[in-house]
């Protein structure tokens, strides 16, 4: 990819566009104070993606009033900037000013992971051990004996002991955590197999005895760990993008008190009864009840309603809606714990079934395999004891029956398969958050989606332009680009560049549209009854009927506009291909019948539940799951919330809301819905593998088992028969990678609006 | 025998030096934006002057 062009790579227009830039006083709520008057705030910059961007960035940052330091991160696309003084410096002018689009960051996901950089330790300490151990132990494999070899050995338990306190303990807590809750994971055979190899190594040791297991025991850990580590670093670069998205939700409001004074409260402090000032552009922080002013309100996040709706003095109005046009005051209802949002999060928690009840893979196969394999070692050492009688021997063998059954390649089995395949996934833009979601997507037979916003981009988009007159058209263009209503957005993408219309005032009502006056001619655009005021009711009402979108001159209606929303790109291929892998398709929207008929037309769904509420949605996939079914929720808005945490498996688009793209298991970051088949793909083509895998360490341990129980293994045989079948597991993960680079690639990035896009410079 | 006395101790102290290496690089954080440090050596050092030395 080429290198910076600033502006033509805004990541998510879609959401980005309607919402104003924060305010200073949301600024400021989101800094972290650092002590002597220095603030630290973390912006997230979705554009960066080269050198000449960070010293774009940080020249500019730097050299603003009041900024000590801006240090742009590459790697996580994002820029903290440390500031000190009161007024908080204009960051998002000067990153605007520059190209580039920036959104805040909350302070508590800046967290520093501590699980990584603990894995990485581990792993380095884990390879540092095996790197060391196994020269010493190839120098006993080749012949070092007496003094030597016993030299070698207690130098090789002794470099064990860090690994196995320092790496082995992650799988020890992990065990000692599932057999306190009577549960079983792959981490039991592993910590048992480890500790028993180190402990009768040292036995031996102590004995000058021949065979010692120490570098088996920390080579295992050393593989599994750097399997245990990809999986978590690919989850940790996937919630890290999605992090990065912007907020949608308020993070405060400016609450008039009786005084008259005005002060920005955040969220969680506002209180019924206060009122509130709502600029256009801002989201409403709660519910709450219009005091005065007019404008038009985009619910699509909240209910699903593709179309504005007007609001005035007197209206209820929800939390998480979009104020477009107008300034409001509105009184708060409820406080934000009470909100809408809430409640979802409440009806969400209830819901959550699917996804809690469901055990990993890896974890059902130990719960089989562990005692099988325990077993089969007591039983070793029972029969060699009745068959030799010699105690020592028995022990021996039955410990190397299970330390080479020690399930290395089953414990990367899994792992190293959906490291890949999330790999794969993340560079088509899909954001894999939880390693059992792709094992839940394989397994569905029903996919449910949202309308607005999901199988549609929730943006309007003008139908009927042929049949209008250019030059009104144009006309309309130039005034719709001085609003920031949906209608008028996509009015305006028929402006003309070269002969724009000179007005001489141009004015917004709120509520109703566009006033524009030139040469002593009054234009409007706006609502039927508002703009044509001496045309006859319903006169010329050929798109709906008294409703419906006009521009008038003088009071007379010159064309009339109609909108439909715009699908989203590829959603009919999406919806096709769902078909075509045997998954019935079917839509549940909070909007009307009619909007959902034509939409269901339009994609080819054969069935939809038109006028849903969030708990109708939960209903309908509890109905499903309890018929047998594995539901894929993929949806957007605040309502869907519940629904994606009742579903087995669920997939939002960047797009949606703040709550539901937590509550999600995929989030897809480009506008294309052929995300969500790709991901299926993906999915089923992992869990094929995932088998394969599973089998194929079975299959080792069939070999094994034999030759270990009739006593001829010895820690050559161990450490060549467990490298090989870690090897053979991992290569036949990466054919994943192979066969998806050999097919034509399912989603191309047709523009370059994605975030993916641009972190692959 | 004799020259395993201090062959060893010399093969894991280098060892040990590069795991200790390692784990300080991992420590200072030259770890977290792997990205931007392969970009940072082609950004003139004139343009950074102004910004001084950084610790983090």
């Amino acid at each position: 990819m080429s290198c910076c062009a600033p502006g033509a790579e805004m990541a998510l227009e879609v959401a980005a566009a309607a919402s104003a830039p924060p305010s200073s006083e949301e600024i400021k709520l989101a800094s972290r104070f650092l002590g002597s008057d220095i603030h630290q705030t973390d912006l997230s910059v979705p554009t960066v993606h080269c050198g000449a961007c960070i010293q774009a960035i940080e020249a500019a940052l730097g050299s603003v009033e009041n900024v000590e330091s801006a240090r742009v991160n590459l790697s996580t696309k994002r820029v903290s900037v440390r500031w000190h003084g009161d007024s908080v410096p204009p960051f998002f002018a000067v990153l605007g000013r520059l190209g580039y689009q920036a959104h805040l960051f909350d302070p508590e996901i800046h967290e520093k992971d501590r699980t990584l950089s603990e894995l990485i330790r581990a792993v380095a300490v884990a390879g540092f051990a095996a790197g060391n151990i196994m020269l010493l132990s190839v120098s006993v494999w080749s012949g070092a004996e007496g003094p030597t070899r016993d030299l070698f050995h207690w130098l090789s338990a002794l470099i064990a002991i860090p690994a196995l306190a320092f790496a082995g303990g992650i799988y020890f807590r992990s065990a000692a955590n599932a057999l306190r809750h009577s549960r079983m994971n792959m981490d039991v055979p592993i910590a048992v197999g480890v500790s028993l190899a180190y402990a009768m190594s040292l036995y031996e040791t102590i004995n000058h005895g021949e065979h010692a297991y120490f570098d088996a025991s920390v080579s295992l850990l050393f593989f599994l760990l750097i399997g245990r580590t990809l999986d978590h670093v690919m989850r940790e670069r996937a919630r890290t993008a999605v992090n990065g998205l912007s907020r949608l939700a308020a993070r405060g409001s400016i609450v008039l008190r009786d005084d008259g004074t005005r002060e920005y409260v955040p969220v969680a402090e506002l209180a019924a009864g206060m009122r509130l000032l709502i600029a256009a552009g801002e989201r409403i922080p709660v519910d709450g009840d219009i005091i005065s002013g007019n404008s038009d309100l985009d619910c699509s996040i909240v209910s699903g309603e593709s179309a504005p709706k007007t609001v005035g003095a007197g209206t209820h109005v929800q939390a998480g809606t979009l104020n477009l046009t107008g300034p409001l005051t509105i009184e708060a209802t409820a406080a934000a714990k009470d909100s809408f949002l809430a409640e979802m999060v409440r009806l969400m928690e209830a819901a959550e079934g699917g996804r809690s009840r469901y055990r990993r893979i890896a974890d059902r196969v130990s719960a089989l395999y562990a005692p099988v394999v325990h077993l089969a070692a007591f039983v070793t050492f029972l029969g060699w004891m009745v068959a030799s009688g010699d105690w020592h021997r028995a022990m021996t063998i039955a410990i190397a029956v299970l330390i080479i059954t020690c399930p290395c390649a089953l414990g990367l089995a899994v792992p190293i398969v959906q490291v890949v395949a999330a790999r794969r996934l993340f560079e088509a833009g899909v954001m894999v958050k939880d390693g059992s979601a792709m094992e839940r997507l394989a397994a569905i037979d029903a996919a449910v989606f949202d309308k607005t916003g999901t199988l549609t981009l929730g943006l309007p988009r003008l139908v009927n332009a042929a049949s209008i007159d250019p030059a009104m058209l144009a006309i309309a263009a130039d005034m719709a680009a001085h609003s920031r209503h949906p209608f008028s957005k996509a009015l305006a993408t028929y402006g003309n560049d070269r002969s724009r219309t000179k007005f001489d005032r141009v004015q917004e009502e709120p509520g109703f549209g566009i006033e524009a006056f030139a040469g002593g001619d009054t234009w409007r655009l706006g609502r039927r009854g508002w703009a044509g005021w001496k045309a006859r009711t319903g006169g010329e009402g050929k798109y709906g009927g008294l409703g419906g979108t006009v521009l008038a001159k003088n009071g007379r209606i010159v064309a009339c506009f109609a909108f439909e929303d715009a699908t989203r790109p590829d959603a009919k291929a999406a919806v096709g291909r769902l078909k075509d892998a045997g998954i019935p398709v079917e839509m549940l929207s909070g909007d009307t019948a009619r909007a959902c008929a034509d939409a269901a037309g339009i994609l080819g769904i054969d069935s939809f539940v038109p006028a849903l509420l969030p708990s109708g949605k939960v209903e309908r996939i509890e109905t499903l799951a309890r018929a047998g079914h594995k539901v894929l929720m993929v949806g957007d808005g605040l309502n869907d919330t519940p629904a994606l945490g009742a579903a087995h498996v669920s997939m939002a688009p960047a797009t949606a809301a703040d709550i539901g793209r937590k509550a999600a298991d995929f989030v897809f970051l480009r506008e294309s819905l052929l995300a969500v088949p790709l991901a299926l793909d993906v999915s089923r083509k992992a869990g094929r593998l995932i088998r394969q895998n599973v089998a194929i360490a079975i299959i080792y341990n069939a070999f094994a088992v034999p030759i270990a129980i009739l006593g001829h293994v010895t820690p050559l045989i161990a450490a060549i028969a467990m490298s090989a079948s870690s090897l053979i597991v991992i290569a036949n993960a990466l054919r994943l990678q192979a066969t998806a680079k050999a097919a034509p690639d399912a989603a191309p990035a047709r523009r370059r609006t994605d975030v993916i896009e641009a972190a692959h410079p | 025998m004799t020259t395993l006395v201090y062959l060893i101790p010399v093969a894991l102290f280098l060892g040990a030096l590069g795991l200790s290496g390692f784990l300080w690089a991992l420590r200072s954080g030259q770890y977290e934006d792997l990205d931007g440090a392969a970009e940072r050596i082609l950004i003139e050092p004139d343009a950074q002057d102004n910004e001084g030395q950084r610790s983090n």
